[in-house]
């Protein structure tokens, strides 16, 4: 469903992904773990398109994000980081616009817009200026938005940031349920949830995969558990500074 | 290339909607609207003393059209993709399965639909000049049209400019300069010291890259097809180097 061969790429001279490869199928719910600045964000906004790798390709559904990169899109459900949107727009409008730009048909746009409305839990927000909106339902808001035109592949950067218990509860519950028919990709830096969230889970630092594997498989590698391996595989930058 | 056709009219209709949708939701439209009216108005009764001509026609009105645009158009457009990059919503767009020629045309169009607007608002002038006396309407209609076009020339631009710099102060400044340069070229002031330089030629020449040179001849009430196409094509060059600068982003080393 979804595949990345070998992307790299380099932001001056500083390397940011480095021959990152792995390939995603539909029921997957892939765990994206690594320190800041390991080059998450950036794996991620080269899936959806949004910077090109210097090398690789990304195939999306089949479809190659360079040579087909809107037919690619057009199955991608994206999230970025902090989720960022229109704060003139409310939510409704902002949904209205993602179905012309998605080419959702005018009749099917509504029915899409009660889904995800159910699905992200955002029904007693939907006529007001997102401007005014706390930053967890500006969260869902996007959220909603990455599932609207109900894509093969779901690409969600940090989707629990800045939610409380009970919504980081409600979207892993969503995930779930959306993973039965789509391939998923999550970046996380809350290592607790992976297991309950995650089918399997990958660790990169300083740009290229250091681990992959179940969530258990992961913590079965060292005695303390996940955490200990995540701080092994990726915690060595901090030694060396220290 | 149907299929991308068909992705940027999907780009032009989502962009156009959202950004009309921005310039009403918020007070920018209505404000432009206004000063650009009372402006207009001030410049064409109090500098150019409108009724001590003793003419019926909109002579003094339309002299200032090309000053107004280059002060207020940039305006307008500075918000286009600068705003984007401040919400950080351009990942949103770069994300969407739409071309950015699209996405580049239809905000242009949504700036251009609020300074059509504006000019439209400006007919009781024309109506005004009719009861008065009886200006050469065929030659009013014609300089109301390539005003319309002139100011698209101006927004593209500035929405270039947006595009470029990432800030709102910036793309002003950079849309009010180079619209500036565009201007100017054609200014009697300008075009002797080019000649007195240059030679008469060179002056000529400069002379041909101006707003200024294209929007008199309309005055006058000649339509020339080389001004029609000049305002298409400086509109065209614009919006292509916008295209560019949004897709250089796609690319670059950010």
């Amino acid at each position: 469903m979804l595949e990345l061969k070998q992307i790299s790429k380099t932001f001056g001279t500083h390397a940011a992904v480095r021959s990152v490869d792995f390939k995603l199928e539909k029921g997957e719910v892939l765990g994206f773990l690594g320190p800041n600045g390991a080059g998450k964000s950036t794996t991620m906004r080269i899936v959806a398109g949004v910077i090109e790798p210097d090398r690789g390709d990304v195939l999306i559904a089949g479809h190659s994000i360079i040579t087909h990169r809107r037919d690619a899109q057009r199955r991608l459900g994206y999230l970025p980081e902090g989720a960022p949107l229109y704060p003139d727009m409310t939510p409704r409008e902002f949904l209205r616009y993602l179905c012309s730009a998605y080419r959702v048909p005018r009749k099917d746009c509504q029915q899409a817009i009660d889904r995800v409305i159910a699905d992200a839990r955002i029904a007693e927000v939907m006529d007001r200026r997102i401007a005014t909106l706390s930053k967890g339902y500006r969260r869902r808001v996007g959220l909603a938005g990455a599932i609207l035109h109900d894509p093969d592949v779901l690409v969600l950067d940090e989707p629990t940031d800045g939610l409380d218990p009970i919504q980081k509860q409600a979207v892993r519950a969503l995930i779930a349920r959306l993973a039965k028919t789509k391939a998923i990709l999550i970046s996380t830096h809350t290592l607790e949830e992976v297991p309950a969230m995650c089918t399997r889970a990958i660790i990169i630092d300083r740009g290229a995969i250091v681990a992959d594997g179940t969530p258990a498989d992961l913590a079965a590698q060292s005695p303390g558990g996940l955490e200990e391996t995540f701080l092994t595989l990726a915690g060595r930058e901090d030694e060396e500074a220290a | 290339m149907t299929s991308w056709l068909r992705d940027s009219l999907t780009g032009l209709t989502a962009s156009y909607g959202r950004e009309i949708r921005a310039y009403f939701a918020t007070p920018l439209a209505y404000v432009f609207i206004a000063i650009f009216l009372m402006l207009v108005g001030v410049f064409t009764w109090e500098a150019s003393r409108f009724f001590d001509t003793g003419l019926a026609d909109l002579q003094p009105f339309f002299y200032w059209h090309p000053w107004l645009f280059m002060i207020f158009l940039p305006a307008l457009s500075m918000r286009l993709w600068a705003d984007e990059a401040a919400y950080g919503t351009s990942e949103l767009l770069l994300s969407q399965p739409v071309s950015l020629t699209g996405l580049a045309a239809g905000k242009l169009l949504a700036a251009w639909s609020v300074a059509v607007l504006a000019l439209v608002l400006t007919l009781p002038m024309w109506l005004t000049v009719n009861y008065l006396g009886s200006p050469d309407n065929a030659a009013i209609l014609l300089s109301y049209l390539i005003s319309v076009l002139m100011a698209g020339a101006y927004l593209s631009i500035g929405a270039a400019m947006s595009a470029l710099v990432n800030s709102q102060v910036l793309a002003y400044i950079a849309g009010v300069v180079v619209a500036f340069l565009f201007t100017a070229a054609g200014w009697p002031m300008f075009l002797g010291g080019v000649s007195d330089l240059f030679g008469p030629g060179a002056g000529d020449l400069v002379a041909q890259f101006s707003f200024l040179t294209h929007f008199e001849t309309a005055e006058r009430g000649i339509l020339e097809l080389r001004s029609l196409l000049y305002f298409a094509g400086v509109t065209a060059l614009w919006l292509s180097l916008n295209t560019i600068w949004v897709s250089s982003k796609r690319s670059a080393a950010r």
